[in-house]
């Protein structure tokens, strides 16, 4: 045995959790002081840009003017109205659109003949931009709303049903073994395992429906509409009232927010489970 | 492949159910008898893995199974759980079987009790699916998840989700082969306390010769897609390491499974 030599090594320190709940508090709340910050700046150009006339309201209306609009649409019940209708076509959309994805998925994931039928079609189709499709679905549906509820049930079914069927397909086959040797019947294995086991996926593609839902609506409300925000859109725009157009985007804005934060709460509250949550 | 799998369930509890049927039917089993196998083959592609087993388990007794790596045994446990549609000859089977693999295999969706009575309905299962976990040392664990559980405390776990269901046949594939020595001994007597209180036929499938010996009543030897060796476990209990005929039966289970005795000992004691 050779004596060992004792040598220098360099040590390097390894991040670790902040034990000190106060300094962990400050540090969250200046990261939010700054972003705050960063939003007051843009919209106070915009303001000051707008005083100077650098930007007349024919063209774009400044900060204040848009809060003004907000509220006067708000308090006159415009808003509340136009949400209402653009809302349930969405919600309705949703409705159709996902158990049909969720439905199609586990018929082409779990049975030969369902994949054989259902996954070449749906793989095709995918390509096709939803929206081209409005002057169909106008024939089909005629103008009111249900040509809009079918064109978004349209184009959500396909991230859910993309996500989804990946996601049976590669699911781990031990599990299913087991299934079966505790003999669980079909129902209940794809009830207990299969469709349990495909939810993180079937989230992200539910996500993803969700983002695209608002997309379709917009784009079908301000081709023709009697009611909803995007017909308010195009109200507003004969009239140059660039005001309201941006209390609308504005709108739009908040809704997809909102609903985004919606499936992200339902999958903090689903995926417990989760290693690493 | 999932699909497969999943495609075969409904055809697999069929032909199973057919099996005992014919069982009942032509009586061609005695009494006391757990399981009944009959020239059972099993070929991959031209490799041969199974090639005529015959094999009978009694009510309550308790079988270890030894083979070298790759010698067929879990191929031969696969079959008994029904797991395996591709093995030709007879395997009679009680309806109740309950498999442990070498992983725990627990959903990790659904909470610790949830795993143990899962597929069964009615508060009663529940009621029973707490004792056993109680049983297994892990009263109080029962809405757990199971990312939250050590290994150790996993297989037992799945070790409870095998008895809660009363087996007539239990089958274990190296259920304790990822656990440290300690963890071990103690899963040793917890699984002898629960056999000897539900009794079903067992059969341990396992790399360790002395886990064997201080478990079975019966070894078995798998070689070359035979059974080879059929070994009475006569060890009065309780059963010591260091007892004689348990020195002897050692000697002759590692001969048959082709290990050295003195040279391997010689590698334990000098590791290069
Ligand atoms: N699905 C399969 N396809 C092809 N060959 C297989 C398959 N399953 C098992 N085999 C082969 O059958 C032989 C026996 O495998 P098995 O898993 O039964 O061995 P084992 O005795 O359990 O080994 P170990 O002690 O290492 O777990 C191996 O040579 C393996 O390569
Ligand atoms: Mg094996």
């Amino acid at each position: 045995m050779t004596a060992r030599q004792v040598m220098e090594v360099p040590l390097v320190v390894l991040r670790t959790g902040v034990a000190d709940q106060r300094a962990k508090r400050l540090r969250r709340s200046s990261r939010s002081l700054e972003r705050l910050i960063g939003v007051i700046a843009l919209l106070s150009i915009w303001q000051v840009a707008a005083w100077l006339g650098w930007i007349t309201p024919d063209i774009l209306a400044g900060p204040l003017n848009v809060l003004g609009t907000a509220w006067d649409l708000l308090v006159d019940g415009t808003l509340a109205g136009a949400v209402c209708a653009s809302l349930q076509r969405v919600v309705i959309g949703l409705a159709i659109g996902i158990p049909v994805g969720v439905g199609l998925a586990v018929w082409s994931g779990l049975s030969r003949t369902g994949e054989n039928l259902v996954d070449s079609p749906m793989q095709m189709i995918r390509f096709l931009p939803v929206i081209a499709l409005q002057p169909l679905f106008l024939l089909w549906f005629g103008i009111g709303n249900e040509a809009k509820i079918a064109l978004i049930s349209f184009g959500v079914v396909f991230p859910v049903y993309i996500n989804t069927s990946v996601a049976i397909r590669t699911i781990d086959p031990r599990n299913l073994e087991l299934a079966k040797t505790i003999g669980l019947t079909r129902w209940a294995t794809i009830r207990r395992v299969v469709l349990t086991a495909v939810t993180p996926a079937f989230l992200v593609g539910l996500r993803m429906a969700v983002a695209i839902s608002w997309l379709i609506l917009v784009f079908a409300e301000q081709i023709n509409a009697r009611e909803g925000v995007g017909a308010l859109v195009i109200k507003a725009q004969t009239f140059f009232l660039t005001d309201v157009i941006v209390v609308c985007l504005g709108v739009y804005a908040v809704l997809g927010l909102l609903s985004d934060f919606g499936v992200r709460l339902l999958e903090r509250k689903v995926l417990q489970w989760q290693p690493g949550r | 492949m999932a699909t497969r799998e999943i495609d075969l369930i409904d055809t697999l509890n069929d032909e199973l159910s057919a099996e005992l049927d014919r069982n009942s039917d032509s009586k061609t089993v005695e009494s006391g008898i757990a399981t009944d196998v009959r020239e059972v083959r099993r070929v991959f592609g031209d490799r041969v893995v199974l090639d005529g087993i015959n094999l009978k388990l009694h009510r309550g007794e308790f079988v270890a199974l030894l083979g070298r790596s790759g010698s067929g045994k879990t191929t031969l446990l696969r079959a008994l759980a029904g797991l395996d549609t591709g093995v030709t000859g007879t395997i009679l089977v009680p309806e109740q079987r309950s498999v442990v693999f070498q992983d725990p295999r627990l959903l990790p969706w659904a909470k610790v009790l949830d795993n143990v009575v899962l597929g069964l309905k009615g508060d009663e299962h529940r009621r029973h699916g707490e004792e056993v976990l109680a049983e297994v040392g892990l009263a109080g664990h029962e809405s757990d998840w199971p990312k939250t559980l050590s290994g150790g405390e996993a297989q037992r776990v799945s070790l409870a989700r095998a008895l809660v269901r009363q087996p007539d046949l239990l089958l274990l594939d190296e259920p304790f082969g990822a656990l440290d020595a300690l963890t071990r001994i103690r899963m040793h007597t917890l699984l002898q306390r629960l056999c000897s209180r539900y009794t079903p036929a067992v059969l341990l499938v396992t790399h360790d010769v002395d886990e064997a010996l201080l478990l079975a009543d019966r070894v078995l030897v798998l070689t070359e897609g035979e059974i080879s060796l059929d070994l009475p476990v006569t060890i009065p209990s309780p059963r010591l390491r260091g007892d004689s005929t348990f020195i002897a039966l050692r000697s002759r289970l590692l001969a048959e499974l082709g290990v050295d005795e003195v040279a391997e000992g010689d590698h334990e004691r000098n590791p290069s």
